[in-house]
C-alpha cells in the first residue's frame, strides 16, 4: 500500500464534503488526511484527501468521485513534483528549566511560539509530515500536553495551476 | 471529442423553451432513450408567472413534459398537492409509496421517459427509499420529489422529519435539497437532465414546506448550472478500431449485451452488429427483448440461471465485447475464474464499470449506440481489408451444446402443476407485443427463461437490487405509461404480499393490469437453496397460501376490486390466461397454484465457478474439452 494525495475540486455548495468522504467509507477506503478550503474561486473549494490504497482500487474511487455531480476534477499529486505540508499546534510542558531546551528544538526546526504560559509553551510548526513527526519526537520528552494537526494540504510546483480548465471557470 | 459543456447544457435547456417547440401532446411525445436532450416540454404556460413554489413546482413539472406522477400527500408536500389539483399533470394516487417508486420506474422502463414519484417528509420519504436504490442498481431514469419540513425546523427532529437526502446520498445519481422557491424550476430542469442523461438514475428532489409556501416568479426555460457533469457519449476512434480489429479476428468471440444497450437505444444497431460479424450474443436479465430471443446468433441469458450455451460461451471466449454490462457477481460467477482466455472489450457510458470487476484490455467510453454504430462502420472497414476469422468451429460447439442442453423442464412427479408449464403458455398465448414485468425469485427466473422476448421494452424486472414487491406497482407504471398494451406481472406468491394494496389503485384508476400469481406457497427461491444447500431444512419458507389458502388471493383480488380466477391443474391453464385477456376493462389476477418442489435449472451456486454450471439437480454437462 502506498499514499496518494488525491487533489479534488468541488463545487463551494452545502454537503458536498459530506458526499465525497461517504464514498470513501461506502467503498471501503480509509481516509488519512482530508483538508478543505476555498480555492482562488470563491464558488470552488479544494478537498486534499491522503490515502493508502493500491493504485487499482485507488483508480476505481477516483472514477466514482468523479461521478459525483459536485465534483469538478480530480489530480493525483505526484510527491516529487508537489509540496505538501501539514499545520502542527502542540502545548509542550516547559518549566524554566526545560524551557531553554524546548526553544533551541523549535528553533532547530524553525518552529514558532505562539502562547506562553508558566509552565507550557504552545508551538506551531508547518511542514511534511516527516518534519513534523521528527519535531515531536524530540519535543515528546519534556511532555506533550495536548496538540492539534491538519490535514495535508498540496500544490503542484511549476507554473501550471490545477484550476485552469473551462469547466471550472464557469463555475 | 465533443463533450458537453456547461455553455451546451444551457442551450440545450434553452432549446427546451416551449414557444420554440412545435405544438403537442406530451402524452404521445416520442421517448427520449437517450442523449442530451432533457424531456420534451409541453407547450402549456407562460414563460412567467406569479405563483408559490408549489406552482413553480407543477409549472416545471408541466413544461418538463410530466404526464403523470405517482404519489401519496402528507403535510410537508400538501402544498404541492393544491395547484396539482388544477394541473394538466395526471397524479395517480397509490397505497404505498414504494407503489409509487416502482410504479415510475415500471413507466420509465417501459417508455424510456422519465418516471416520477411524490411522497410527504419523513415516513413518506422513506418508504421510497427501497425503490429508489431499485432504480439506482438498474439505472433507471427517475425522479422522486418529496415534502421536507419547513426550513427552520430542519434538524429538530420535528414531527415527520427525515433526513431524506442524507438517506439517498449513496442510491441516487445525485440529489438536493431544494433551499429557495426561486431556484425549484432550475433543480426540476436539472434533476430531470441528470436523471435521463448518460448514465440514467434516480434523482431526489426535497423540498422543505416553506419553500413551497413562499411566492414566487415562475420562470421558464432555467439555465443549467452543471459544470461537473460531462457525461462522455462519443466513444475513442482509435478504441474503437482496436475492438474492431479483434472482432474480426477473434475465434471464440461473444457479444455480452447489458441494459445499457435498451437504455440507449441501440438495439436495431445490435442486431446490424450482430449479423454483421456473426458473433453469438448473450442478453443479461436486464437486456431481454434488446435480441430477440428467437434469433439463431442468440445464446440465451448468461449467469446463475443462463443457459449452458451462453454461461459456457462467455467463459470459453477469447474475446468478450461487454456493450452496457457491468459484469455483476450474477453473470460472472466466481470472478477469478471468469472466462480465463477473454480478450476484454468494455464499452459503458460509465467510466466507472469499465475495469471495476474485470479487467478491460480495451475499455470504450460512451453511450451504447454510438458504440455500435461506429463498430459497425470500423467492423466493415476492417473485413474490407483482410479476411473476418472463421467462427464455424466455435459455432459448431455451441450448436452442440444448444442441442444437447436446451432450457427445459420436467413435469412434477406428484401430479401438481408445473409452474414453468404456466409461465410458458402465458407467453405463448399473450404474446411478444405483451410488456412482462416480474418480482424476484423463482417465478422472475422462470419468467426470463419460458417466455420468448422479440422486442426491446417488453421484459421489466428488479435486477441489481431483487426486489421483491416490484411486480404489482411496476406493471401498473407501465400500463399508464403504455395504455394501449397488455401488461401482465408474473409474480410469486411472497412478491406478491409485498405490495398487493397497488391493485386498489389499478381497480379505481383504470389501470387494467393482469397479474399471474404462481403460487407454490412458499418463498420458492429460498427454499430451493434450502433444498440443496441447507440439507432440506425448510426455515421459515413456508407462506401458508396452499396450506391454509391464507390469504385466499381470489377473495383478496375481488376484494381490491380486480378479477380473480384460478388455475389447479394443466388442462384449465390456457382457458384460464384467455379468460384473463378478454377482460379489458378491470385488473385480473390469476392464482396460479403450483407445485413447491419445481427449481430453477440451469444453476451456477453462488460463488463457484461458470465452470461447475448444473444442467439439473446432479447433473453437469459433459463439455467436450479436447474441442477447444
Amino acid at each position: 500500500m502506498t499514499m496518494h494525495t488525491l487533489s479534488v475540486l468541488v463545487e463551494n455548495k452545502p454537503g458536498v464534503l459530506a458526499r465525497v468522504s461517504g464514498l470513501f467509507s461506502r467503498r471501503g477506503f480509509n481516509i488519512d488526511s482530508l483538508a478543505v478550503g476555498e480555492t482562488e474561486n470563491p464558488d470552488v473549494s479544494r478537498i486534499t484527501i491522503v490515502v493508502n490504497a493500491e493504485s487499482s482500487p485507488l483508480e476505481q474511487v477516483t472514477k466514482q468521485l468523479n461521478k459525483l455531480v459536485n465534483v469538478l476534477k480530480i489530480v493525483e499529486l505526484d510527491p516529487q513534483v508537489s509540496v505538501a505540508r501539514e499545520l502542527l499546534l502542540v502545548k509542550v510542558r516547559a518549566d524554566r528549566n526545560a524551557r531553554g531546551q524546548v526553544l533551541e528544538t523549535v528553533a532547530l526546526f524553525r518552529a514558532r511560539v505562539v502562547d506562553v504560559a508558566p509552565d507550557t509553551l504552545t508551538i506551531e510548526a508547518t511542514g511534511t509530515p516527516d518534519k513534523l513527526d521528527a519535531l515531536l519526537r524530540d519535543l515528546e520528552p519534556f511532555g506533550i500536553k495536548e496538540m492539534v494537526q491538519s490535514g495535508t494540504v498540496a500544490i503542484g510546483r511549476g507554473s501550471r495551476s490545477i484550476t485552469a480548465g473551462p469547466a471550472l471557470r464557469a463555475a | 471529442m465533443t463533450r458537453p459543456t456547461p455553455e451546451t447544457l444551457a442551450h440545450s435547456a434553452r432549446r427546451a423553451r416551449p414557444a420554440t417547440e412545435p405544438a403537442g401532446d406530451a402524452d404521445h411525445a416520442p421517448a427520449p432513450r437517450t442523449g442530451a436532450a432533457p424531456a420534451t416540454p409541453a407547450v402549456r404556460q407562460p414563460a412567467t408567472a406569479q405563483v408559490s413554489g408549489a406552482g413553480s413546482l407543477v409549472r416545471s413539472l408541466e413544461a418538463l413534459g410530466v404526464d403523470v406522477v405517482f404519489g401519496i400527500p402528507g403535510g410537508a408536500i400538501l402544498p404541492a398537492y393544491d395547484p396539482l389539483y388544477d394541473s394538466t399533470v395526471r397524479h395517480i394516487l397509490v397505497r404505498h409509496e414504494q407503489g409509487a417508486g416502482h410504479a415510475a420506474t415500471g413507466y420509465a422502463q417501459a417508455t424510456g421517459k422519465v418516471g416520477v414519484c411524490m411522497a410527504t417528509s419523513g415516513p413518506g420519504a422513506t418508504n421510497l427509499v427501497t425503490p429508489i436504490a431499485d432504480a439506482y442498481m438498474d439505472s433507471v431514469p427517475m425522479v422522486a420529489i418529496t415534502g421536507q419540513v419547513a426550513r427552520p425546523s430542519i434538524g429538530t427532529d420535528a414531527f415527520q422529519e427525515a433526513d431524506i437526502q442524507g438517506i439517498t446520498l449513496p442510491i441516487t445519481k445525485h440529489n438536493f435539497l431544494v433551499q429557495t422557491a426561486e431556484e425549484i424550476p432550475q433543480v426540476l430542469a436539472e434533476a430531470f437532465h441528470l436523471a435521463s442523461t448518460g448514465r440514467p438514475g434516480p434523482v431526489l428532489v426535497d423540498i422543505p414546506k416553506d419553500v413551497l409556501q413562499a411566492p414566487t416568479t415562475f420562470t421558464w426555460p432555467p439555465t443549467l448550472d452543471l459544470p461537473g457533469y460531462r457525461p462522455t457519449l462519443h466513444p475513442h476512434g482509435k478504441q474503437i478500431r482496436e475492438a474492431a480489429r479483434l472482432m474480426t479476428s477473434a475465434r471464440r468471440p461473444v457479444l455480452y449485451v447489458g441494459g445499457g444497450v435498451l437504455k440507449a437505444g441501440a438495439t436495431e444497431g445490435l442486431r446490424r452488429l450482430a449479423e454483421l460479424t456473426g458473433i453469438p450474443v448473450v442478453t443479461t436479465l436486464m437486456a431481454l427483448g434488446a435480441f430477440p430471443d428467437s434469433h439463431r446468433q442468440h445464446l440465451g441469458m448468461p449467469g446463475m440461471h443462463g443457459t449452458v450455451a451462453a454461461v459456457y460461451g462467455l467463459q470459453k471466449s477469447d474475446l468478450i465485447v461487454a456493450l452496457g454490462a457491468r459484469f455483476d457477481d450474477r453473470v460472472t460467477g466466481k470472478l477469478d475464474s471468469f472466462a480465463p482466455d477473454a480478450t476484454v472489450v468494455h464499452a459503458d457510458i460509465d467510466p466507472a464499470e469499465i475495469g471495476k470487476n474485470r479487467h478491460a484490455d480495451v475499455p470504450i467510453v460512451g453511450d451504447a449506440r454510438h458504440v455500435i454504430d461506429e463498430l459497425i462502420a470500423a467492423v466493415t472497414a476492417e473485413q474490407a481489408a483482410r479476411p473476418a476469422a472463421d467462427l464455424a468451429d466455435w459455432w459448431n460447439q455451441l450448436d452442440d451444446l444448444r442441442g444437447r442442453y436446451p432450457l427445459g423442464y420436467e413435469e412434477p412427479a406428484d401430479g401438481t402443476l408445473s409452474p414453468q408449464y404456466v409461465i410458458k403458455r402465458l407467453g405463448e398465448i399473450a404474446g411478444p407485443d405483451t410488456v412482462y414485468v416480474a418480482g424476484v425469485g423463482q417465478h422472475q427466473m422462470w419468467a426470463s427463461q419460458f417466455i420468448s422476448y422479440e422486442k426491446p421494452y417488453t421484459w421489466l424486472n428488479s435486477g441489481g437490487l431483487g426486489t421483491m414487491g416490484y411486480a404489482v406497482p411496476a406493471a401498473m407504471g407501465a400500463k399508464v405509461g403504455k395504455p394501449d398494451t397488455t401488461v401482465w406481472a408474473v409474480d410469486g406468491d411472497g412478491c406478491f404480499q409485498m405490495t398487493n394494496q397497488e391493485l386498489a389503485t389499478c381497480a379505481l384508476e383504470g389501470i387494467p393490469i393482469k397479474v399471474a400469481v404462481i403460487n407454490n406457497g412458499n418463498l420458492g427461491m429460498v427454499r430451493q437453496w434450502q433444498t440443496l444447500f441447507y440439507g432440506e431444512r425448510y426455515s421459515n419458507t413456508e407462506l401458508g397460501t396452499h396450506k391454509h389458502r391464507i390469504p385466499d388471493f381470489v377473495k383478496l383480488a375481488e376484494a381490491l376490486g380486480c378479477v380473480g380466477l384460478r388455475c389447479e391443474n394443466a388442462a384449465d391453464v390456457d382457458k384460464t390466461i384467455e379468460a384473463a385477456m378478454a377482460i379489458t376493462d378491470a385488473p385480473v389476477v390469476i392464482d396460479f397454484v403450483v407445485g413447491k418442489d419445481a427449481m430453477v435449472w440451469p444453476m451456477v451456486a453462488a460463488g463457484t465457478s461458470n465452470d461447475e454450471i448444473m444442467f439439473a439437480r446432479g447433473v453437469r454437462p459433459a463439455f467436450d474439452e479436447d474441442e477447444l
